[in-house]
């Protein structure tokens, strides 16, 4: 049996309300991390797995305190150490790499000097020994040119390479443990499988046993051996990885497979009710009760105890596990999607084009923008009406520029944008009138910024109808408590402020608002990739019912390929603020396909261990688009030469009516992406 | 739909919210210590005109600098006017000339600043550049200016020093407003076409409120200090009235052979400014706005 580093002995941590209550973040936790081992802690937002992660390095966040239980590394209990002795261990022993490198990493410390300072700190190494460690780490870490890295500063590296760094500085005193907390949470889809990729590679090479915390299964997977599921501060399910993702025996975790996206599957995943309680609402009963499917009577008054099954070699804690070992496979239903395309056309987007340059004074005085290589270009796109359209690509990628300019928050610098054919909608917010500004609404990303924090839901909702259609009074309150039951909330969230309620109840909100204007075109901005797996399928079957219902259009910005498949009709993909692939959505996500679009579907992270991503190109980061040529020539592995460089390339179109922008020929680029 | 506990906070009427804030505010020691000396000031404010044990300007050349005693408790002065009187009722005109000016200070500082912060570009520059110019000027030199062209009655005190310590709430309420301008619901509430008017009001400063009203608070005990700097340069209030800045400045000379002259305007003075700048401190904890020594539970 290989050696436990790390043992979690009845850990249970928590802090006191105002109330003088004793309110648990972590209940009763055991469990423990084997060397060489790879532990994946997965749960949603505040089911205290990042709280977890941090008392395996003996830190128990400001406000919390340690109730019970112990820590041990080395057998001595970390939660009972003094700071001294701490130090010895972390950076040493145990090493942390943060979600976010770029706050984490020092902004005005050259990389190198961040490193060295690590590696003075945590190892015994002489200066011309550093030195070479330096480059041998980076290396390790595989950043190109370790000796010009080094003397870079912080912001002149890509998010993806400040993220390496920070592995660089962890492994900088050869710990026996790294703890990893949603390390590639923060990056695009590409980098992200390029990281993760490069932690298994250290996984391998340096017996570093890792614990590794993230919300989103399909990373998980890529990189565990062993899972623990946490919900509401318990363990839920613990046990080898492959047995977790193909055959859940918790309900919850049945749940959350069901309810995440997949690429193969068109359609919208089931959702799961309901919210995780919040710590201190649990008293008696299993803490899943209210959204599982299996429970029965006894669920409600008892807690279930974490039970290990010798045979699976899981723990579980579930009554009725044996239901779902019988139902052995996460059989994904979905619920397919209903076209309501109609014929007519409700935007036209038409050599649109946008800069973020800035303006000089000539240009200022004579108001005009020019620049000849604008961040957005040659944007034609026309949108029926009824119809879901989604904009990918990564960060920067122009997608939420193009949805600016459309609301009118943004200028465009060319170009006409229609509406209905006949209506040109002015490039200005403040020349557009109310009713051209009524047709077209927003939800945002983040439901925490986009609502005010100091209105109540009905202040909020009552905003759009106050302001399009005057309304007062008793018909206001009849108009907002039917937009409320629309997005199935209750009348009492009425006097609700934002933050008292989830994630999820938040961001229906957000959309009541936006159905308050009864818009006829809605942009949605990346409206899902704040919420938690489970609640974000339930707003995507919201909004896929309210589309039903009115008839609304929705332009859909994601960087997340899978529920990009799961809502949309047809798909835009956009590199570098240019179009590279416009076409129905089944046959974007089949060959043949844009080297760009083959790029992000190789990248997408599924919960199945055995579907690895595939890199094909660079996680190198363009900060400009190319002056003339292809947009994608820098990171194409497919680049044929000086044409690519040279010509805008043309568009193809395929015999499913999809339309690539490559100067490959339609066979040649099949050629090699169906293997 | 099953209610969770934890959200049974309902709505609560301004009265409730304003006593949670002033409970909060008085479980500090700091805060208490503050709030006490305020409520003290104010409230002597009101009532000294009743319970002066003398005229304040009655002049006895017979009675020139006494020691304290039991009929004088804080002495006389060089005019043999009695010192207590002088003082409880020399806050009066200081207290009520400084907060209808921080009033003033705080409702022009605070629009123009959030206006400045919301539309931005050229207009927010040269308002901006403006702003500096004006803190560049010593406010007192500009201060005795206006004062010896239009008198130093309470009409022309109250908006002159309102306009000078307004200034400075300008760039805090613009930097405040910063902070909100670029959240989605701005952002939200301008794609809705909102008039700017309406941003201003319900989007901004709900939001904003909170820290300008703290700004106020501070800028109060500075504008106390300024007035009183004033009067004792004699251009604040004009004699006999008993104010603590004058009163400073009559009795300093003396102050070697009769301290207590000097002695009790100065402790009345810097008490009312000590007891402000404590409320102030603890109105911004209290509100959450000096989240440092505060845990986020």
């Amino acid at each position: 049996m290989t050696e436990i580093i790390q043992k979690v002995k009845n850990l249970s941590i928590g802090f006191k309300s105002k109330k003088g209550e004793e309110i648990l973040i972590l209940r009763n936790i055991t469990t423990n991390v084997k060397k060489g081992e790879t532990v994946g802690i997965v749960g949603e937002s505040g089911s205290g797995k990042s709280t977890l992660a941090l008392a395996m390095m003996g830190y128990v966040k400001h406000g919390l305190y340690t109730i019970g239980g112990e820590c041990e590394f080395n057998s001595s209990n970390l939660l009972k150490m003094k700071n001294r002795d701490l130090e010895k261990i972390r950076g040493r022993k145990i090493a942390m790499i943060p979600q976010n490198a770029g706050q984490a990493l020092t902004p005005n410390l050259k990389i190198g000097y961040q490193i060295d300072e690590a590696l003075q700190l945590h190892s015994d190494l002489k200066e011309e020994e550093r030195e070479q460690k330096i480059s041998e780490l980076l290396n390790k870490v595989r950043l190109p040119s370790p000796e010009t890295i080094a003397l870079r500063y912080p912001h002149e590296l890509s998010g993806g390479q400040q993220q390496r760094v920070a592995v660089a500085m962890a492994l900088a005193g050869t710990p026996d443990l790294l703890l990893l907390d949603e390390p590639t949470t923060g990056l695009d889809v590409t980098t992200q499988a390029h990281v993760l990729e490069l932690l298994n590679f250290i996984a391998k090479d340096t017996g570093t046993s890792m614990v590794y915390v993230s919300h989103d299964l399909g990373a998980i997977a890529q990189v565990s051996d062993r899972i623990i599921v946490m919900y509401s501060g318990e363990i839920v399910l613990e046990g080898p990885s492959r047995d977790i993702l193909k055959k859940p025996i918790h309900p919850y975790t049945y749940g959350l497979l069901k309810s995440i996206p997949k690429l193969s599957l068109a359609g919208l995943p089931q959702s799961m009710p309901g919210s995780q309680p919040q710590p201190g609402t649990m008293h008696r009963g299993c803490s899943f009760f209210d959204r599982c499917n299996f429970s029965e009577e006894k669920c409600k008054n008892n807690s279930p105890q974490l039970e290990y099954l010798e045979e699976l070699n899981t723990s579980v804690r579930c009554f009725n596990y044996k239901s779902l070992m019988n139902d052995n496979q996460v059989n994904q239903t979905v619920n397919k999607i209903k076209t309501s395309l109609q014929d007519k056309e409700i935007l036209n987007l038409s050599e649109v084009s946008i800069s973020y340059a800035r303006q000089k004074l000539l240009d200022q005085v004579l108001n005009r923008i020019s620049d000849d290589n604008p961040t957005v270009k040659d944007i034609n796109i026309n949108i029926k009406k009824g119809e879901t359209i989604a904009l990918v690509g990564e960060s920067g990628s122009g997608k939420s520029t193009i949805l600016k300019s459309i609301a009118g928050l943004l200028r465009t610098k060319g170009g006409i944008i229609k509406f209905d054919q006949d209506r040109n909608l002015s490039s200005d917010l403040k020349e557009r009138d109310p009713n051209d500004l009524r047709i077209i609404q927003l939800i945002f990303q983040n439901p925490d910024e986009s609502l005010n924090p100091n209105h109540t839901v009905e202040e909020i909702i009552a905003q759009p109808l106050k302001l399009y259609f005057g309304l007062k009074g008793e018909e206001l309150k009849k108009n907002i408590i039917d937009l409320l039951q629309k997005v199935r909330l209750g009348e009492f969230y009425m006097s609700r402020y934002p933050r008292q309620l989830s994630g999820g109840e938040k961001q229906r909100v957000a959309v009541a608002r936006a159905f308050a204007a009864k818009p006829d075109i809605i942009l949605c901005d990346e409206v899902t990739s704040a919420l938690d797996v489970s609640v974000q399928a339930a707003v995507l079957n919201l909004l896929q019912q309210l589309k039903e219902d009115f008839g609304t259009t929705y332009i859909f910005v994601s960087h997340d390929l899978a529920v990009v498949r799961a809502i949309s009709d047809r798909v835009a993909v956009l590199y570098q603020g240019r179009l590279c692939e416009v076409g129905p959505s089944k046959d974007v996500y089949q060959f043949p396909s844009h080297p760009y679009t083959e790029v992000l579907l190789g990248a997408v992270l599924e919960p199945d261990p055995d579907i690895k991503p595939k890199l094909v190109a660079e996680d190198i980061v363009e900060e400009k688009p190319p002056q003339k040529g292809c947009s994608f020539q820098g990171r194409c592995s497919r680049i044929l030469g000086d044409i690519c460089k040279n010509e805008v390339p043309p568009w193809q179109i395929t015999n499913s009516g999809n339309s690539i922008r490559c100067h490959i020929p339609l066979k040649e680029l099949q050629k090699d992406q169906i293997n | 739909m099953k209610l969770d506990n934890i959200y049974q906070e309902e709505k609560k009427s301004n009265f409730a919210k304003v006593s949670e804030i002033i409970i909060t505010m008085a479980s500090r020691p700091s805060g208490f210590i503050g709030l006490s000396i305020l409520i003290f000031h104010v409230v002597l404010a009101f009532i000294s005109p009743y319970i002066a044990p003398y005229d304040f300007k009655a002049i006895n050349p017979t009675l020139m600098l006494q020691a304290p005693s039991a009929e004088y408790w804080f002495g006389t002065d060089d005019l043999g006017r009695d010192v207590f009187t002088r003082t409880i009722l020399g806050g009066r005109t200081a207290l009520t000339i400084t907060f209808f000016g921080s009033l003033i200070a705080l409702l022009w500082g605070g629009l123009l600043g959030i206006f400045c912060g919301l539309v931005g570009g050229k207009t927010d520059d040269v308002v901006m550049r403006i702003v500096d110019a004006f803190l560049s000027i010593p406010w007192i030199l500009a201060m005795l200016l206006i004062v010896s062209l239009l008198g130093t009655s309470t009409e022309v005190l109250i908006p002159a020093l309102g306009f000078f310590y307004g200034k400075g709430i300008v760039r805090v309420a613009r930097a405040a407003t910063h902070d909100v301008i670029a959240k989605d619901f701005i952002v939200s509430a301008r794609a809705r076409g909102h008039s700017n008017f309406s941003i201003i009001w319900n989007e901004i400063i709900p939001n904003v409120r909170d820290s300008i009203l703290v700004e106020g608070a501070m800028r109060w005990s500075w504008m106390l200090l300024g007035f009183s700097s004033l009067s004792f340069l004699g251009f604040g209030v004009s004699p006999p009235t008993p104010d603590w800045g004058l009163m400073i400045s009559n009795a300093r000379g003396l102050m070697s052979f009769a301290y207590w002259s000097v002695i009790a305007p100065i402790v009345g003075l810097s008490s009312l400014i000590i007891g402000i700048n404590l409320t102030a401190d603890a109105f911004a904890k209290a509100l959450g706005i000096d989240r440092s020594t505060k845990a986020p539970v």
